[in-house]
């Protein structure tokens, strides 16, 4: 797979709230600590965002509606990144995108 | 196969933004939990349900719903209901909940009221004015529909000139303390969970509890709120035996529950595996968030006991008991 890095997607979701993924440094501990144990959330579905790769965070809806919120994930990220804050913020711009 | 993921969430902001929740039922029912406790209309402090306990019976029958349809060929069909449900309460045709299920979860506000009664705290009630919160919304992304109800709620809080409110939940104390603020110019209620009033005004139990329970902490309470040591503190002295399990406190185990709207299965899986986490502590949990108790409870079928904090609490203020 091909991808230009396009800064819109990150930057819109900037305007929408506390989107932090650029801080993510892709360790996977958030992954790891998961309850459902979705191993594409989160660091996959920020570079998806950071790469401005629209498409792919689209298909990738059922993944970003079924996370929990429940912030496992931040206990053990030592970016400190509001991950779940992040997914919701997701799940706005997908409403937004699909009505 | 789970239903639309678009659809079902607008049904849900639909409702929220044209009938106040996103399961709207009646306000008597949702009030009936009331009827008999005489308690004030309105005043300075109020107890607020945001409805949690109350739309319980509700959630679980359009979930047992949504999975029936969610195998079968009508759920391609959910674009349509929506657009049917933004003409008609769908909620009123699809989920109608026996009296004893309503009774079941309605019995949890009326413990939190006779607790605070208890301990002293003066408080009134809004009756039909206390309102969903809109978290299921909040959760999902709904957040045009969510600022459109926070400011409604707030409107309602002013009208009926309350500065504090004490929650029942952990979903409501989130959105009222946290949520909110960022939603509403000028917000400036002071809210806090009835667990941490009590804790902090001191409730006297002169039937104390025997036994040992295991506590399973809510993720909103524990990670988004720090609510973490009162119900401990009250718990213990109401005098149980209170155990730990793997996941506690900062590091608790979801139950699941904020899954199950859209995808049952995956809130399923989430909550058998927190379920074998609190078996191998007590046979008795305690829970104090209505999502939690609801998944748990159907996860375990029967294999240990989950109830809510206040169950345990009211008995052990009132008359002698113990549990087991």
């Amino acid at each position: 797979m091909s991808a230009l890095v396009a800064a819109e997607l990150a930057r819109e979701l900037r305007g929408m709230g506390p989107f932090d993924a650029e801080a993510c440094v892709n360790c996977g501990f958030c992954s790891a600590t998961c309850p459902l144990g979705m191993d594409l959330l989160p660091r996959r579905l920020f570079r998806y965002v950071l790469f401005g790769m629209d498409d792919q965070v689209r298909a990738e809806s059922e993944a970003v509606f079924s996370c929990l919120l429940c912030r496992a994930c931040e206990q053990s990220c030592p970016a400190g990144v509001h991950i779940t804050e992040n997914v919701r913020l997701l799940r706005v711009w997908l409403l937004r995108e699909g009505s | 196969m789970p239903l639309p993921t678009l659809d079902v969430v607008g049904i849900l902001a639909d409702n929220l933004r044209i009938r106040g929740s996103v399961l709207p039922i009646p306000a008597r029912q949702a009030t009936r939990w009331a009827r008999d406790m005489n308690l004030p209309r309105g005043g300075e402090t109020v107890l607020y349900t945001g409805l949690m306990y109350q739309l319980i019976p509700y959630i679980e029958r359009l979930v047992a719903l949504e999975e029936r349809l969610g195998n079968s060929p009508l759920a391609s069909l959910t674009g349509m209901g929506r657009r049917f449900n933004r003409l008609v309460n769908g909620v009123a045709f699809v989920a109608r909940p026996s009296a004893a299920e309503r009774a079941e979860y309605d019995r949890i506000p009326a413990n939190v009221a006779r607790l605070l009664q208890r301990a002293g705290v003066q408080f009134g009630y809004l009756y039909e004015d206390d309102l969903y919160a809109g978290a299921l919304a909040h959760d999902l992304g709904a957040d045009d529909a969510v600022a459109l109800h926070a400011r409604r709620v707030f409107a309602l809080l002013r009208k009926h000139g309350v500065r504090e409110v004490i929650t029942v939940d952990p979903h409501t104390t989130n959105m009222l303390r946290s949520v909110y603020p960022g939603l509403v110019d000028g917000y400036d209620v002071r809210v806090r969970s009835y667990l941490e009033v009590l804790a902090e005004q001191g409730l006297s139990f002169p039937a104390p509890l025997s036994g040992k329970v295991v506590v399973h902490d809510p993720c909103v309470y524990a990670r988004y709120e720090n609510v973490i040591e009162p119900p401990r503190k009250l718990l213990a002295a109401a005098g149980l035996d209170v155990g730990e399990p793997e996941n506690a406190r900062l590091l608790t185990w979801c139950c699941g529950g904020p899954a199950e709207a859209l995808y049952p299965a995956k809130a399923a899986a989430v909550a058998a595996s927190r379920v074998a986490q609190l078996r191998t502590v007590a046979s008795d949990c305690v829970t104090m968030c209505p999502i939690c108790l609801v998944n748990l409870r159907k996860s375990a079928d029967g294999a240990m006991r989950f109830r809510d904090i206040s169950e345990y609490l009211v008995e052990a203020s009132a008359a002698a008991s113990a549990i087991g």
